[in-house]
């Protein structure tokens, strides 16, 4: 039997775009963690938060999940700047064990949330137009994740713009470079934390929304997500914005081949392993600067 | 210790011994659950409390633990008391592999903390889908006959088994309160504070570290047998479930990290808070999944914010006279 | 007779940057010796090699005729070494006497030995009243006072001291420098110190040794080597007319 070239191509495309999507995921989570040192342990949960927002506006008021994608990124960005503001600043001096089991707490309200609000069934998001495929030569693309890898990507480039060419930008970059440096050139470090924080939740929010479109919306997919964040920036390289995207695009394209070749459930086990192994041998990761 | 906080626990232990003669089966689960929480708190704390090492992926002992115990009941009728050795002799030799590759190449603090999330992770899914020991579809042990005690078996009343975790509860105290006061318990805090310090110091720091989680895998490994006993059946995603690691941390985080009467009374309130909510939520109507982690969060959230030492701490200022 | 201390040619250097170029000295045991420089003359880079916290590139340290080089930091602190850090690091959790006990349980068979010595370290250093104190509750010349009993209930043959006098008031430093010649007398342990504070170098060492640009400039008596040309002219940076 001839090998399916075919076949294999479009579930490696079909895996890049998924990619794409996570890799947006990851890089709000680089940002986060690579700027403000807060280790997002919420950061899925946030995603979660935001997936069943747009599957709220789809449902009861008929928004398009690619058009709620900005106010609910603007809403996000404001939830993450105030949370950071209000609560996680004050953790920026205690252990880095305290943090952490912040984080914790706070994904654990919004999962238990989402659990009592929504119930643990999952539900989906379903846009006739996005059910069609679209053929680009030989090759047959769901144009639902067409459309959400070009999203993911067009916010992916909209942020990339934003830190290296706005004065912003560059500030929070330079308070990620050299904190002490920063504060002593007047930087207001407090408010471009909470930036900084505010803009990963509005990338996480962005995938969210485009997951929503993708994939099934279940509770407890936000610790799931979380995870799949930590390992693409970890596998990619913290720090490196791109090293976020292509450890998407690699964990996507990863994904799914093994759904397609192995048996699905066992996918994510490829990327715990590939965890740990990044984080015994190269923690740095594929991109990154010291860890 | 102080004559009052003798009498105290004293008090305290009397309590808990003659429980089962005047409580009822849902009073003395809820006693069972607290003490089940008291154990494996205590067992996390050798690891994060003394020695600083953050895991949240404490499920992969509890699992290993008991999957390792009910397997060996299960295919070859092995009896627990038997195979909680082996159980713990794995878990601490998953612990020590573990601890040593981690500690070996560098991995510290947060990603320490990944690296055994991904662990436990690993070991869900691979064990959901290892049909020798049931798969997702779960491992299922003999149900105990009504009233009839097999202590060899653990298979009996809720009255059994609540005086075997008593048992584990009171003994992990005891060795709690000697390590503390031990060469190993003062080498463990001075890791924990300062590292580069406790080198200095002639602090092999890298051993000690390992036999910290060792200890805390194994007696976490207990815990696992213990409860796949007491409720009679496994699955993968319950055991091995990240939800499962952070409830074993609830308690010691709670009462206090590092501190030796933390863990219990972290449990002890927890469990309060929950069935004491879980009722009024009954009672209002408002039941639905989800309400007794939400709790959970809650409490943790309040406590790291504005308790960040632990309730115990703050207690035991107020309960010591003078000062 | 043998030396206790002796480097033979050690290097290291950061990414490119020769911190240490080639040192080698001997100190004899029982000595109180200082080893001072303009910062960035790498003389903490020269403690972390013998103390262990850095392996040298190239070159060789003994104590005591066995070399040292390249063991852990907890290895060569069984060997006989005691150090104190630059910035204190005291275990800030434990009381005053449970941070000594720490170093003290190195030589002590049993805790309870441990506590004991540990106690006697802390009268000799004047902090026996402060013993139950939590560390973080002591100022900054007791936290010195503290690291420095530290290091001793180790019973270290080598102590080396980064810049335990930084931050301290004449009267502190005096009380310091008081407290150092008596340990050096009675329990005949080395000294080597880094030092900024001239009276302390001036008044404990005997032997001076001077690092800039991580090379030896001189060496001898303290009286004699600040009068040298050389050494005025690298913490001044100029040539001084004499």
């Amino acid at each position: 039997m001839p090998f399916d070239f075919i076949g294999l191509a479009n579930v490696v495309c079909s895996g890049l775009l998924t990619g794409a999507v996570y890799g947006l995921l990851a890089l709000g989570l680089s940002v986060i963690f690579g700027v403000a040192r807060v280790v997002n342990f919420a950061h899925g949960e946030i995603t979660a938060l935001a997936m069943y927002a747009a599957a709220i506006l789809f449902a009861s008021l008929g928004v398009d999940p690619f058009v709620a994608v900005a106010p609910l990124a603007a809403g996000f960005f404001i939830f993450g700047y105030l949370l950071h503001g209000a609560v996680i600043h004050r953790f920026v001096d205690r252990p880095e064990h305290a943090q952490f089991i912040l984080l914790l707490a706070i994904a654990i309200v919004i999962t238990n949330g989402l659990l009592i609000a929504f119930g643990p069934d999952a539900r989906a998001v379903s846009l006739d137009y996005l059910l069609e495929s679209v053929e680009v030569g030989p090759l047959l693309i769901d144009r639902g994740k067409l459309y959400a890898a070009a999203a993911a990507l067009s916010a992916a480039a909209a942020l990339f713009l934003f830190f290296r060419f706005t004065a912003t930008g560059t500030a929070i970059r330079a308070c990620a470079d050299n904190l002490q440096g920063a504060r002593i050139v007047g930087l207001d470090v407090k408010h471009l934390y909470a930036l900084a924080f505010g803009l990963g939740a509005a990338s996480a929010s962005v995938a969210g929304c485009m997951l929503a479109v993708l994939a099934e919306l279940t509770p407890g997919s936000g610790p799931a997500y979380t995870l799949l964040a930590f390992v693409i920036v970890i596998v990619g390289g913290l720090g490196s914005m791109t090293g976020a995207l292509i450890g998407g695009a690699l964990i996507g394209v990863a994904e799914a081949l093994a759904g397609f070749y192995a048996a699905p459930s066992a996918k994510s086990m490829f990327s715990f392993a590939l965890l740990i192994v990044v984080l015994l041998f190269r923690p740095r990761g594929l991109l990154g600067g010291k860890p | 210790m102080s004559g009052r906080a003798a009498l105290a626990l004293a008090g305290l232990g009397a309590l808990l011994l003659l429980l089962p003669a005047f409580a009822g089966n849902y009073l003395l689960s809820v006693a069972t659950l607290f003490l089940y929480f008291a154990f494996a708190g205590q067992a996390w704390n050798i690891m994060m409390g003394f020695a600083g090492q953050l895991s949240l992926g404490h499920a992969l002992y509890l699992g290993a633990g008991a999957y390792a115990a009910a397997g060996l009941y299960f295919h070859f009728g092995i009896g627990p008391w038997a195979g909680l050795w082996l159980a713990a002799a794995l878990c601490a030799l998953l612990g020590a592999a573990l601890g040593a590759l981690a500690f070996r190449y560098g991995v510290a603090g947060v990603y320490f903390t990944l690296l055994t999330i991904a662990c436990a992770e690993f070991a869900r899914i691979g064990l959901d889908h290892f049909s020798w020991l049931g798969g997702s579809g779960g491992l299922f042990l003999k149900i105990a006959e009504r009233g009839e005690i097999d202590l060899a078996n653990l298979r009996g009343p809720p009255a059994m088994f609540y005086y075997v975790i008593l048992l584990l509860a009171a003994a992990a105290l005891a060795l709690s309160a000697r390590l503390l006061q031990s060469r190993a318990g003062y080498y463990w805090q001075a890791i924990r504070e300062d590292e580069d310090a406790a080198r200095a110091l002639g602090i092999d720091t890298f051993r000690w570290k390992i036999l910290a989680v060792t200890l805390s895998a194994a007696l976490t490994g207990v815990a696992g047998v213990f409860s796949a006993f007491y409720y009679g059946n496994l699955f993968p995603e319950q055991i091995f479930g990240i939800h499962r690691s952070v409830e074993i941390i609830l308690g010691p985080i709670i009462g206090g990290i590092g501190t030796l009467f933390g863990p219990i009374v972290g449990a002890a309130l927890l469990t309060a808070l929950a069935e004491g909510a879980s009722e009024i939520v009954a009672a209002l109507g408002w039941e639905a999944p989800g309400v007794k982690q939400m709790i959970y969060g809650i409490v943790l959230l309040a406590v790291i914010v504005f308790l960040p030492h632990g309730v115990w701490p703050a207690l035991a200022r107020r309960l010591r006279p003078g000062k | 007779m043998n030396p206790l201390l002796r480097l033979d040619g050690v290097k290291k250097s950061f990414r490119g940057l020769c911190a240490v170029a080639g040192v080698s000295f001997e100190i004899e045991a029982g000595a109180i010796a200082a080893l001072i420089g303009p910062n960035g003359a790498g003389k903490t880079t020269l403690f972390n090699m013998i103390a262990g916290a850095l392996a040298p590139d190239a070159g060789a340290v003994w104590l005591d005729g066995a070399r040292i080089d390249g063991l852990r930091p907890d290895q060569i602190c069984a060997r006989g070494i005691g150090r104190t850090f630059q910035i204190v690091k005291p275990f800030a959790g434990l009381s005053v006497l449970d941070n000594v006990v720490v170093g003290a349980l190195r030589r002590a068979g049993s805790v309870k030995e441990a506590r004991r010595f540990a106690a006697l370290i802390l009268d000799q250093v004047g902090l026996g009243p402060k013993r139950e104190l939590t560390a973080t509750a002591l100022t900054l010349p007791d936290r010195k006072l503290l690291e420095i009993a530290r290091a001793l209930s180790t019973r270290p043959k080598l102590l080396l001291l980064d810049e335990a006098l930084a931050g301290l008031r004449p009267a502190e430093c005096d009380r310091l420098i008081a407290l150092l010649r008596e340990i050096g007398r009675r329990d005949g342990v080395t000294i080597l110190l880094i030092e900024h504070v001239m009276r302390a170098v001036m008044a404990l060492a005997r032997d001076v040794i001077v690092l800039h640009h991580g090379e030896i400039l001189a060496r001898g008596a303290p009286e004699r080597v600040v009068k040298e040309p050389a050494v005025l002219e690298c913490y001044l940076g100029a040539e001084i007319e004499t």
